[in-house]
């Protein structure tokens, strides 16, 4: 790694550009990303071999050895199939209910983050400080402890049980960690552009909405990640705050996956595994690509 | 036209009398056989003019049972909702979010026919009966493979006693005598077993029922914890997580026996073994044959419209019905709560269960008995005694001390 | 980029017209309602809820009958309590320092102008996408000892070969790692990576014409100006550790041994739920609740320290 300081003008990744393929920096460079990722991928191996062999042959053992005979039985189970109590259609009864209460609650939850962020970057009043430290101290505060707590407040408020209860608790759960996310990134915006815009006489929603909205894709892509994974992951809020009408889809992998008694089915709760953590997969794979762009494009400086 | 307007309008009013009400019912029952179980449950209540709306939620009690309690309290309530029958529900019922089934109770003579008797005081509270009890269990069995021993050539125990004397040359062939899972309700489970077992009725009822703790601290249950001690040592290669896991362990003959419920049979079934030749079931671990009757039961929250509550107790005068408890039991492996039915198409091990229920040798569960606060610390103590080299004497009187708290 | 809070109060200063108190930052002020409600209803609210419910004998449901310090006298005569304090601290400082620093190291390879930057990536984080029930699931199945690792090496003929982490109390606190590092590292190497690339490429010319070493630039200029994701990365991480619940579910049961990975968050959802002792949960959780203040505290006085603040 001696020679890795080398900088062009270009932004980007920082290191040099490699000169030849087999140099010793390349080998240990790509030999140590290459041995991480057999860590990262040993898992996802172990599930999709898994997902594709009969119960008879997973019971034989070798977690690792490819299936003798491919079946894809356990996927078409788990997505149509499974029964939930007496409701045998698999995840797929769940998927549009996920969707729906996904869909809202990333969108409420970056929108009121990204401006708490910005508030308290570019606009502090007395006190917000204050409520900032209070929302990173509920980021520690396990989610079971509220659970009863939020029970009473949205039955007060009439919303116990319906869709935007759940969309506000996801909204207010999401709110500490992606604040902190939206506050430490805005604070790397140059402050000589909101000073320019305040000059020209443009107001709080004109500023957010013009200069900072426009620079921080990267941001919104990693807090898009984080809490698409954690909307689309929850059960226990999902299973409280609603009713079956919108159970997520995660209830079905709960009870395909949890199943107390009775015979464990690993290919079928592999199968049912990947095909939920699917959606985030895609988003990850997408957005991993604009994530990278959004920062290509030299909108950060520090 | 309108004639045949009319006709139609008389047709439906005479088809149903009352409109069919749909119900939502929240249990944890999920696995294949629980779920053809609650099957037979949802045909009947559909097939009676009303609507059973399926709330399953996976993951036993401990999942299930938060989730029930915020729809309870949150003002959201299901339509009928499974506990495990005893004080989960206690507070619930007090706090007047439950409905009242005395009249239903009375009705159908609840009073006479649920045997054995403990299952109704269990669903009464201030003399009114808040639920339906549905089925019993008994986690008083120990399971073991009849290769294992024929292999070695010994003959297969009959009791939990003959079971230890064997354990060194089970060892010695390279098998674990005693499967048990890591998580902690196994551990309390098998010490519930092995106090009846070993402690004997008598001392069993002194301290479960009358509560006394001098019997407790005493001679009788030193041996239990003593007995346990040696039990562990027999389950210390025994290395997995899940009671099924542990069960399968016995089914591959890699463990010679295990302590577990009743639905372990389950599980044997599903393997083709067949109960008698392939595997031997013992309950209350062949020393005392007493079982405890634990079990499930609905209860069903207040919904202030008349119209549901009509059908809430037409569903609660349903699940102790004959015809229904047959069909269930017989799908759920458990054991029916009333004694003048036939259950003729019931295998081995759930003939010897019927059997032991018809003598009356049975006694009352711990949650009937001990509170969820007792029962949890118990737990705690017992996975930490089994899984580890707590004292005996040690483990004893904490015991003591948690059961002293619930008093 | 100096340090958040001195760019932040520099910036007040824009708000240059005299208005009303009041309705100075009018805009802001009424933007900032949901992040208040929140703070305050919730998370402030809750907070106390779970306090003084945890001086009550509550069982089942929430009711105020006083038992004074009763619930913290039982909570600190429990055994399990007192070791699942031990483990999480364990657990928390090797989670802490192992997914810091393989994030940040693995976020420097992947700055190294590699190919194929696009599937390394996608490779660390995948896994982020799966819940941590998920996670135990897959982990406990792959140090299996019969099945997992252990039994596959045996096969191939090295009989001693022994890797069973997690029947081992000893052990089981690496197992859990290893499976929560696997869940947990992709992420933070995007922060970092994201943090790294937010760096001007100023500095790094300016470290290479004083001729200071690559290792040195990164530990001495790099890490001190990547501070602010510094900070985000540990309160996501701790916050995610003091939460530890259904890996160990997953993965252990809190076992073996009974005790040996029991944590926090377990004991508090057990005796709320399983053992329908609220009192006793509260009482487990406002423990949990003042240790995170304890270090809360300290840390919001020096990021917002009275100095600066007007």
């Amino acid at each position: 790694m001696a020679d890795l300081s080398m900088s062009s003008a270009m932004t980007g990744p920082r290191g040099a550009r490699p000169k030849r393929a087999l140099s010793p920096r390349n080998i240990m460079l790509y030999g140590i990303l290459i041995v991480v990722c057999l860590y990262y991928l040993l898992p996802l191996y172990v599930m999709v071999m898994t997902s594709l062999k009969g119960m008879p042959e997973v019971r034989l053992g070798n977690i690792f050895a490819p299936p003798v005979e491919i079946t894809f039985q356990p996927w078409v189970k788990a997505w149509s199939e499974a029964c939930t109590g007496l409701n045998c259609d698999g995840l797929s009864r769940g998927f549009w209910n996920s969707v729906i209460i996904t869909v809202p609650s990333v969108i409420l939850s970056i929108a009121i983050a990204s401006v708490n962020g910005y508030a308290l970057i570019n606009w502090k009043f007395k006190g917000s400080d204050i409520f900032f430290t209070i929302l990173i101290f509920g980021s520690f505060i396990p989610y079971q402890i509220m659970l009863y707590p939020i029970v009473i407040l949205l039955r007060e408020m009439g919303l116990y049980g319906s869709l935007w209860g759940l969309v506000l608790v996801h909204s207010v759960f999401g709110m500490p960690i992606l604040t902190l996310l939206f506050r430490n990134y805005f604070s790397s915006i140059p402050e000589e552009l909101f000073k320019a815009a305040r000059v020209d006489g443009a107001g709080f929603w004109g500023i957010y909405f013009r200069i900072m909205l426009p620079m921080s894709l990267p941001i919104f892509v990693v807090a898009l990640i984080l809490q698409v994974t954690g909307i689309w992951n929850d059960f226990l809020f999902g299973v409280v705050y609603t009713k079956p009408a919108y159970y997520p889809m995660t209830v079905q992998l709960n009870n395909i996956v949890n199943s107390v008694q009775g015979v464990k089915e690993y290919n079928v709760n592999m199968a049912a595994t990947l095909l939920t953590g699917l959606v985030p997969l895609v988003v990850y794979f997408v957005s991993g690509k604009l994530f990278v762009r959004g920062i290509a494009a030299g909108a950060v400086k520090g | 036209m309108k004639l045949s307007k009319m006709t139609a309008l008389l047709a439906m009013s005479v088809a149903m009398p009352a409109m069919a009400t749909e119900l939502e019912v929240t249990h944890w029952w999920t696995s294949g056989g629980e779920a053809a179980a609650v099957a037979e449950l949802a045909k009947a209540f559909d097939a009676s003019g009303d609507k059973w709306v399926d709330g399953a939620i996976a993951g036993g009690g401990g999942v299930a049972r938060p989730i029930m309690i915020s729809r309870i309290t949150g003002g959201d309530p299901m339509g009928a909702t499974q506990f495990n029958h005893g004080q989960q529900a206690l507070e619930l019922v007090e706090a007047g979010l439950m409905l009242d089934l005395t009249d239903v109770a009375e009705a159908n003579n609840w009073k006479e026919i649920i045997y054995p008797p403990s299952l109704l005081d269990a669903c009464t509270v201030d003399g009114k009966i808040y639920c339906a009890p549905v089925n019993i269990h008994s986690p008083e069995w120990l399971w073991l493979n009849n290769k294992v021993y024929t292999d070695l050539g010994l003959p297969v125990p009959t009791n939990w006693n003959e079971f230890v004397a064997t354990a060194p040359q089970v060892e010695a062939a390279g098998k674990i005598p005693l499967a048990l899972g890591n998580q902690p309700w196994q551990s309390n489970l098998a010490f519930g077993a092995m106090q009846i077992a070993v402690a004997g009725l008598d001392a069993w009822k002194a301290v479960n029922i009358d509560k006394n703790m001098d019997v407790a601290a005493g001679p009788e249950y030193a041996k239990v914890f003593q007995a346990a001690a040696d039990a562990r040592k027999l389950a210390a290669k025994s290395t997995v997580q899940d009671w099924n896991q542990a069960t399968n362990l016995v089914i591959t003959g890699e463990a010679a026996g295990q302590i577990m419920g009743d639905w372990a049979q389950g599980e044997f079934q599903v393997a083709g073994k067949v109960a008698g030749t392939d595997y031997t079931c013992l309950p209350g671990l062949g020393l005392n044959e007493y079982i405890s009757t634990g079990g499930d039961a609905f209860y069903f929250p207040k919904l202030n419209d008349p119209e549901k509550e009509a059908a809430q107790k037409r569903l609660a005068a349903l699940l102790v019905s004959p015809e229904v408890q047959v069909a269930f039991n017989l799908k759920k492996g458990s054991l029916p709560i009333r004694g003048d039915i036939d259950l003729s198409a019931a295998n081995d091990c759930m003939k010897k269960g019927l059997k032991i229920l018809a003598g009356g040798n049975i006694v009352p569960s711990g949650d009937m008995n001990w509170s969820p606060d007792v029962q949890k610390q118990a737990e705690d103590l017992m996975v930490e005694f089994w899984k580890s080299d707590m004292a005996p004497e040690v483990a004893h009187q904490k015991w003591v001390e948690i059961l002293k708290s619930g008093l | 980029m100096a340090s958040t809070t001195e760019a932040a109060t520099g910036r007040q200063g824009a708000e240059a017209r005299p208005r009303a108190r009041w309705t100075r930052n009018i805009s802001a002020k009424i933007a900032a309602i949901p992040m208040i409600a929140t703070a305050l209803v919730v998370f402030v609210g809750g907070t106390i809820w779970t306090v003084v419910y945890s001086f009550t004998d509550s069982k089942l449901l929430p009711r105020l009958r006083w038992v004074g310090f009763d619930q913290y006298e039982r909570l600190w005569s429990q055994n399990r309590w007192l070791i699942s304090i031990e483990n999480l601290m364990f657990y928390g400082v090797m989670s802490l320092v192992f997914t810091v620093t393989m994030g940040f190291i693995l976020a420097v390879l992947m700055d190294q102008k590699i190919r194929f930057e696009d599937t390394f990536r996608t490779i660390m984080l995948y896994p982020f996408a799966l819940s941590f029930i998920v996670t135990g699931l897959v982990w406990q199945w792959i140090l299996n000892p019969q099945f997992g690792i252990q039994g596959v090496v045996r096969d191939m003929g090295w009989t001693s070969f022994s890797f069973d982490p997690l029947n081992n109390p000893q052990t089981v606190l690496y197992g859990l790692l290893i499976a929560g590092l696997w869940q947990g590292t992709g992420f933070v190497m995007c922060l970092m990576l994201a943090g790294l690339r937010g760096i001007d490429e100023d500095i790094w010319k300016a470290a290479r014409v004083d001729g200071i070493p690559t290792w040195k630039t990164y530990v001495m200029v790099i890490i001190p100006m990547m501070r602010p994701v510094f900070i985000t990365t540990l309160v996501i991480v701790a916050s995610g550790i003091i939460r530890l619940y259904d890996l160990v579910v997953a993965m252990t049961s809190g076992g073996p041994g009974g005790n040996a990975s029991q944590v926090p968050a377990m004991y508090v959802y057990d005796y709320m739920f399983q053992a329908q002792n609220l009192g006793q949960g509260f009482a487990a959780s406002t423990m949990m609740l003042l240790s995170v203040l304890i270090v809360l505290i300290p840390w919001a006085y020096l990021e917002f320290g009275g100095k600066k603040h007007g």
